[in-house]
């Protein structure tokens, strides 16, 4: 039956992603300023939201993990973390390869750039822990602290580093927009549709290793008290 | 609840009594700065101008990688003899465990962070004793904040392997925030300039704020599982 | 009332049940004996009633209280470990425990402790250089400093020299004399069954006995396993 739902969400995300793929790259006209590659914005900000859905239900779990003590919280958690990872990465990627396009510097300390960085290098401390915990309530509080204490923190680096750009002038290449061609909106939503739908089928199938997971873990324990 | 401060107090000080008796910890801390403070000196040969512009960055990360022996020991010393476990069954609520190892690792910090000062200035030249009560209330704000968060990971990494490898991989990404302010205003003190250092005290202060909420709130679900 | 009351008390650990509503009660003044073996869910058990550890379904209740809170100061908790800090000399130990369990004076009542377990001589020296026997000792005065109403002991003569025995013996007597609650989880059958007023079996997370000490029990402590051992899960 789950199969079933994630077949689906993959198949949907596929073809809306082929679809808005072809709608970006032939049928958009070149953006005004920065030719094709400007539509690199359409791929690389949408990633950044995708990812920030994931942490956002990741943050949820986690805290109705502390709450209700429920392991079913504590996998969706870690599913949403890692595919969220995947998204911060395809962000940071593509952030880079146009500021090499545009700008010639593969990478920028701007508050944006290094605030996605940060995120990404916190909850690799959260995904890098998990292993290191051998008793399974142990490792889910323990995820679920380290989840609210970055998700705090995210925050505090973005207007730290706002400030000191402000302060100190730093080129922020990527995005000085905001002004985005309103025509752009569709397929800005419909890129972040795509990233849910393939995200979440990836989600689904995580969540359910981690449930057989489990289940092993506890009847090989059941297997050894007997 | 005077009871519990108290019983934090209390807390606090066998900590402090335990450490200054052996001095371990801090001797490793105290030798470890003055090790970085050697390194960088041979990674970058810099005019003494130069020196002055990094010399917040430089200060903090010594500070950092000092502290970070002593604030990552702080809940792992209950381990031996689970002593941990006396602790948490006893009446002292666990924001008051908390709270006293807090005030027991800050001090520890601010020992090692006072006695590397002065080597600090010796071997970069650096002038620190004209801006030394402002850079003071500095040290305090920020060492709180590294203080904090440590103790909160110490505690949440009791039971993990390789906690002394995880621990920084945590801690420093959380710490940025902090550490640009404490950076910036450290540099901005040292070489006497004339900005206003508001920003980035209320940065520090907004942090320190919020993450000693945090683990006083969190600490009991990591404590008692 | 009953000192304490475990009510179905289940405990999972991920998703591998340690209690499956385990169920039992101890009347004010009994002394219990857990027994079990290991994995049974003894120390578990313990641990959920001290509040180490927080049951994920069920209730405990101390004197008609929840565990937790209040409750903490007329407990005694002795775990595997002896709870006490190597650097520390035996009589600071006991002040700062003393300060901790809010005992009315806590260097006096360091004291006496220490002298009662026949430390009272070494009463300066630090917890690292004394004996085995010595440190169980000076961990059974930790637990018993603030005279608590209900004890709670993890296997506590195991590995135990003869004077801590006899040492441990004689207080266990007297706390019962004043009419504190005893529960022992134990693999030491004989010396628990002598103090025992109550038995208890643990199997697999489930109480599946619980009842006075009988004169069987006393004559052949490994009867009660045996019982069970036939019975079906």
């Amino acid at each position: 039956m789950r199969e079933k739902k994630i077949y689906v969400l993959a198949i949907l995300g596929t073809i809306l992603m082929v679809a808005t793929m072809y709608d970006i790259l032939v049928v958009m006209p070149d953006e005004a300023q920065q030719g094709a590659i400007g539509k690199m914005l359409l791929v690389h900000v949408p990633a950044a939201f995708a990812a920030f859905t994931f942490y956002g239900v990741a943050v949820w779990n986690s805290i109705k993990f502390l709450i209700k003590k429920d392991f079913h919280a504590d996998s969706l958690a870690v599913s949403n973390i890692e595919v969220a990872q995947v998204f911060t990465l395809i962000n940071l990627v593509t952030g880079s390869l146009w500021g090499h396009i545009i700008w010639g510097i593969w990478w920028t300390w701007d508050f944006r750039l290094t605030s996605q960085f940060m995120c990404f290098m916190l909850y690799l401390g959260y995904l890098l822990m998990r292993p290191a915990v051998a008793d399974a309530t142990q490792r889910a509080t323990m995820s679920a602290i380290l989840a609210i204490l970055a998700v705090a923190d995210i925050p505090l680096v973005f207007f730290a580093i706002r400030l000191r750009d402000a302060r100190m002038q730093h080129p922020s290449p990527v995005l000085e927009t905001g002004k985005m061609d309103p025509s752009w909106w569709t397929p800005f939503l419909l890129m972040w549709l795509v990233y849910l739908l393939i995200g979440g089928a990836l989600i689904m199938l995580r969540l359910r290793q981690e449930t057989v997971r489990r289940e092993m873990d506890s009847l090989r324990r059941e297997l050894h008290a007997m | 609840m005077k009871r519990d401060l108290l019983a934090a107090l209390f807390i606090a000080r066998k900590d402090l009594r335990t450490e200054f008796r052996t001095k371990e910890a801090l001797n490793a801390a105290v030798s470890f700065a003055l090790v970085v403070l050697v390194l960088f000196s041979f990674a970058f040969d810099l005019e003494r101008s130069e020196l002055y512009d990094i010399s917040g960055g430089l200060l903090w990360i010594i500070y950092l990688f000092a502290g970070s022996l002593i604030v990552n020991r702080s809940f792992t010393r209950e381990v031996p003899n689970d002593c941990l476990d006396v602790l948490v069954a006893s009446p002292v609520p666990a924001w008051a465990l908390f709270l006293g190892k807090a005030i027991s690792s800050f001090t520890l910090l601010m020992v090692v962070e006072l006695v590397s000062l002065p080597f600090y200035g010796l071997f970069n030249n650096i002038i620190w004793m004209k801006t030394f009560w402002p850079h003071f209330c500095l040290m305090l704000l920020a060492t709180w904040g590294i203080t904090v968060t440590g103790v909160a990971f110490s505690a949440v990494t009791v039971n993990v392997r390789l906690r002394e490898l995880m621990l920084p991989v945590l801690h420093y990404p959380l710490l940025i925030p902090l550490l640009i302010g404490a950076m910036e205003m450290s540099t901005a003190l040292l070489r006497g300039d004339a900005v206003d250092n508001g920003p980035n005290l209320r940065l520090i202060v907004v942090f320190d704020a919020i993450f000693t909420s945090l683990s006083l709130y969190l600490i009991e679900f990591i404590l008692v599982t | 009332m009953n000192a304490i009351a475990a009510d179905r008390v289940w405990k999972y650990f991920g998703d591998y049940p340690a209690l499956r509503g385990a169920t039992f009660e101890a009347a004010p003044g009994a002394c219990v004996a857990l027994l079990g073996r290991n994995g049974a869910g003894k120390t578990t058990l313990l641990r959920i009633i001290a509040n180490l550890s927080k049951p994920t379904r069920g209730e405990v209740t101390i004197f008609g209280e929840p565990a937790g809170g209040k409750t903490r100061e007329r407990i005694g908790y002795l775990g595997h470990g002896i709870g006490v800090y190597d650097d520390l000399s035996a009589i600071e130990n006991l002040t700062l425990f003393g300060q901790l369990m809010h005992v009315a004076n806590p260097a006096a009542a360091a004291g006496a402790a220490l002298e009662r377990v026949g430390l009272g001589r070494v009463r300066e020296g630090f917890a690292r250089e004394f004996s085995r026997g010595m440190r169980q000792r000076l961990a059974i005065a930790r637990a018993f400093l603030h005279n608590p109403e209900v004890l709670l002991l993890d296997e506590p003569f195991t590995s135990l020299d003869d004077r801590a025995i006899g040492v441990l013996h004689d207080l266990l007597r007297d706390a019962l004399k004043n009419g504190a609650t005893i529960v022992m989880s134990t693999h030491q059958i004989r010396e628990a069954m002598e103090l025992a007023t109550q038995v208890a079996l643990l199997e697999r997370g489930r109480i599946v006995h619980s009842g006075p000490r009988t004169v069987e029990m006393l004559a052949d402590p490994g009867w009660l396993y045996r019982k069970y051992e036939e019975k079906p899960q």
